[in-house]
């Protein structure tokens, strides 16, 4: 009776290992995986997600494994004579300090490149448009046909985000009141938008498409509907789609005052 | 029987304190309000504080089910729970859905996870393992169970005012937090909640200076440092952290108080307008409450997991009938988690705003951190390695804390790394992450510690066979709920969204989230038969004895319960706390205060 208790507790923790492994392996066959990648900096996070994913894995199953064996074999109801009295292992130790601490500093030197192209090495160019975050939309300006923000013709739009492929996208990212976070999923991009700051966000986009902007920094009660699109499209399609915003948004401005214009501008 | 014995002939040899007090008249009111309420007994406030969290702990989960159902099934008519607070018919509204998060996790937080580790275990255990006759300041201890009920009626009160309590988070960040005009929680419920964080504080820094104070100075003769069993080891370790964290929090707190009330500007940038209103004169950084904030409260989630660990070594020492592999080891690395603990508060930071260089600096600190973790879970499997393993209701639990450290410690290193943090930053990823650390494992940690004490507090031991029914359903359950939540991490599903659905990348994770939801109510609904099996044994469970699992430490040499002043002779100590299955020895475990000549005559009858 007492050794199928011991039976069963340790299967009870065999099924760690194994369930864990599998619901990892079943989760991309119900779509519930990695989105969609299109950035070109996205291969490198998710490589690096897959490269921990492996390692970690192996570590767990490695550890989980051993438990569920230790529990098997040394179950007091199987085991004859006394418990092994031993109070360490000093090359033990330094075995299991050694090589983690080796495979981490790895990890840690391995990712810092790719850290660097998505955080450090900001593209020499001048905004391709400016995004500021209120509660709960995103507001979008672009520097109109001078390429230069914060002028009269800028083009202000919500929410409707249009980048173009295949090229170095520069965003500057503000806040007008509290928190916020500019999450592209497909993207691999978030950063969180900070009153008081103007904080840099680049990316490549490499396919066409319309995807999700979703806030993930809370913001208020309406947090979950502080919802965008960004629609990434050829050079050409952006440049008409820019144009015919900046046509639309001429024609409902009346003769203006071009003082005046600046000033709402800055 | 040996026990009772050798404690007999040490009772006869030390000088005998008498306990007995010179009569008094009978006055049965106060004599009740100092014993049970304004008691100065390390024992009865140990219990005090285990009470008043298992409380907020039902209240905790209570809250974490109605978040579930919200993730789950959106904008559903809410059961029980609709009638008494929402305000469009049965259904949430999205502010009361922010509310219940944050207060979430500030209840789990605040009110059980460090008051029950530090202020029950801590106050029950540190005297009674140490053999001392309380802790240094009776009286400062006191207050310091006492500081709990200004939070509690602060954090209760909260609720009911107008607005609701707070909402911005547990992490309460600016400029959200400190604008009134944020949310309808950012007016009284974040002032109160200000206020509580700040007597949950005071608290947890009268317990801790006790306990420094208490495990320098009041070890019982022989008992040296490294005779001590890790369960003070982790306790003292914890103090000191939660000694140097602290005041940072304090100070912050009051800043933030300050910017709400007094119009100053440490958090909000000049000219800072939120919802129409303007609060502060400005001039100050939302970043600056960020820093503070996690110089204290990363620490603090040390403070959260460290005593676990230590009860979980003591009691798999126990029930694997061995000694702890590697004590040093064991000691050297909380001592390590605790000082690299200081130097790594910027991972929560990686995506904030901050100098994304400084990122890299503490991407390298975050990895180093894993290895005194990695160290002591290998160090936990030596010890259960060539054992003789006793699957008790508590050795279960603390199984069941290792296995589920195993995952929440690895799945830190995907946050660790920075560029993988981009995205997975503020998604379910973490959300499993510190589940599996907190409640799989540190809450794991509190059953198996009271499975395992409850018949030095009570006299009387736990059921088992409802105690392992009672694991096997948590266990379950909790792995539903808890490790699906890392594949919803993987798609980018971000938490405290009242509603995710309806964007094109989440919309098809409502199934399973609502099976994450099923089995969190299954969690909660498996409390029931603890709560049963804690209240029906405390009355009417086996009598104990003073040492019902055979093991070494101090405490398993004093009467179950123990009296005013714990023990009824001078514990003398002799040896480590983990001597079990001594070659030679007749008996398999060597307690403490077992005297030498019983071990070494022993060792020479074989040789």
């Amino acid at each position: 009776m007492n050794r199928l208790s011991g039976i069963f507790w340790s299967l009870l923790f065999l099924a760690v290992p194994v369930l864990g492994v599998a619901t990892f392996a079943v989760a991309p066959a119900f779509d519930i995986w990695l989105p969609k990648d299109v950035s070109e900096h996205g291969k490198s996070i998710d490589g690096l997600f897959y490269f921990i994913l492996a390692l970690t894995g192996v570590v767990f199953v490695g550890t989980e494994l051993a438990m569920f064996w230790f529990l098997w074999k040394y179950d007091a109801a199987k085991a004859k004579g006394p418990a092994t009295y031993i109070q360490g292992s000093h090359t033990l130790e330094v075995v299991w300090t050694i090589i983690p601490a080796a495979t981490l500093l790895f990890l840690a030197i391995y990712q810092m490149n790719t850290w660097a192209d998505v955080k450090m090495r900001r593209p020499a160019m001048s905004p391709t448009v400016e995004v500021v975050a209120r509660q709960f939309e995103w507001r979008l300006r672009y520097p109109g046909r001078d390429g230069t923000l914060g002028t009269p013709d800028d083009l202000f739009l919500v929410n409707d985000l249009h980048v173009p492929v295949d090229e170095d996208v520069l965003v500057q990212l503000k806040s007008m009141d509290v928190l916020h976070s500019f999450f592209l999923p497909n993207l691999r991009i978030k950063q969180d938008a900070v009153p008081g700051m103007k904080i840099p966000v680049w990316f490549k986009a490499t396919e066409t498409g319309q995807f999700d902007i979703v806030c993930a920094e809370l913001c208020g009660w309406g947090h979950y509907k502080m919802k965008g699109r960004v629609t990434v499209e050829s050079r050409e399609d952006f440049d008409r789609w820019l144009e015919a915003k900046y046509a639309a948004q001429e024609s409902t401005q009346p003769e203006a005052d071009p003082s005046e214009a600046v000033a709402l501008a800055n | 029987m040996s026990i009772a014995s050798s404690s007999t002939t040490l009772q006869t040899e030390a000088t005998h304190q008498p306990l007995q007090r010179p009569a008094r008249k009978p006055r049965p009111v106060a004599e009740f309000l100092s014993t049970y309420v304004f008691s100065k007994d390390h024992k009865v406030i140990g219990l005090q504080f285990l009470f008043s969290t298992l409380v907020w702990f039902l209240i905790g989960g209570l809250l974490a089910l109605a978040v579930r159902w919200q993730i789950a099934w959106p904008w559903s008519d809410v059961p029980v729970l609709g009638k008494l607070f929402a305000q469009q018919g049965g259904q949430m509204a999205p502010e009361f859905y922010t509310m219940l998060f944050t207060m979430h996790a500030t209840v789990m937080i605040f009110l059980v996870i460090i008051p029950i580790l530090a202020g029950a275990f801590g106050n029950f255990l540190i005297p009674l393992m140490i053999g001392a006759d309380d802790m240094a300041f009776p009286t400062l201890n006191m207050l310091s169970y006492w500081f709990m009920w200004p939070a509690f009626i602060a954090f209760g009160a909260s609720f009911f005012v107008e607005g609701g309590a707070a909402s911005s988070g547990w992490t309460s960040y600016p400029t959200l937090s400190t604008n009134v005009a944020s949310s309808p929680g950012a007016g009284w419920g974040q002032t109160l909640w200000l206020l509580g964080l700040t007597m949950v504080g005071v608290s947890s820094m009268l317990g801790s200076v006790n306990y420094m104070t208490t495990i320098i100075l009041m070890r019982a003769p022989g008992m040296t440092m490294f005779r001590l069993p890790m369960t003070i080891w982790a306790m003292f370790i914890t103090a000191v952290l939660q000694a140097f964290a602290l005041p940072v929090l304090t100070a912050a707190g009051f800043m933030q108080l300050a910017d709400r009330t007094l119009g100053t500007g440490f958090f909000s940038p000049e000219g800072n307008i939120v919802n129409n209103w303007m609060q502060a004169t400005g001039g100050g950084q939302p970043l600056l409450w960020q820093h503070l904030f996690w110089f204290y409260s990363h620490p603090a989630v040390y403070i959260m997991i460290l005593p676990a660990m230590g009860m979980v070594s003591d009691i798999m020492t126990c029930f694997a009938r061995k000694p702890l592999f590697g004590y040093r080891p064991m000691v050297y690395s909380i001592a390590g988690i605790a000082g690299l603990g200081f130097i790594v508060w910027g991972h929560h930071m990686f995506i904030s705003g901050m100098n994304p260089a400084l990122g890299i600096t503490f991407m390298v600190s975050t990895m180093m951190i894993a290895l005194p973790s990695a160290v002591k879970t290998f160090n936990w499997l030596g010890t259960i390695w060539g054992g003789k393993i006793q699957f008790t209701t508590a050795m279960l639990f603390a199984l069941s804390f290792v296995s589920m450290f195993i995952i929440g410690g690895l799945s830190g290193i995907f946050m660790a790394a920075t560029p993988v943090d981009i995205f997975i930053h503020d998604t379910y990823f973490i959300v499993a992450h510190f589940h599996y650390v907190l409640f799989a494992g540190t809450a794991m940690g509190v059953w198996a510690g009271i499975y395992y004490w409850f018949p030095k507090m009570f006299g009387r031991t736990m059921n088992e066979f409802w105690g392992k029914v009672h694991f096997f359903l948590t266990f379950i359950f909790m792995n539903g709920t808890f490790f699906t939540m890392h594949i919803l991490g993987a798609v980018g599903f971000p938490r405290r969204l009242a509603d995710a659905y309806h964007y094109e990348t989440f919309h098809h994770l409502q199934p399973l989230n609502a099976f994450m939801t099923w089995c969190a109510i299954g969690m909660v609904a498996t409390q029931i038969i603890f709560a049963i099996n804690f209240f029906w044994s405390m009355f009417y469970g086996p009598i104990a004895g003073r040492n019902p699992w055979n093991a070494n430490t101090l405490e398993w040499t004093a009467p179950s319960p123990p009296g005013h002043g714990n023990f009824d002779f001078q514990p003398v100590v002799y040896r480590g706390p983990y001597e079990y299955s001594v070659p030679g020895a007749e008996k398999d475990h060597l307690m403490q205060t077992d005297p030498p000549n019983a071990a070494a005559a022993a060792l020479a009858a074989v040789h």
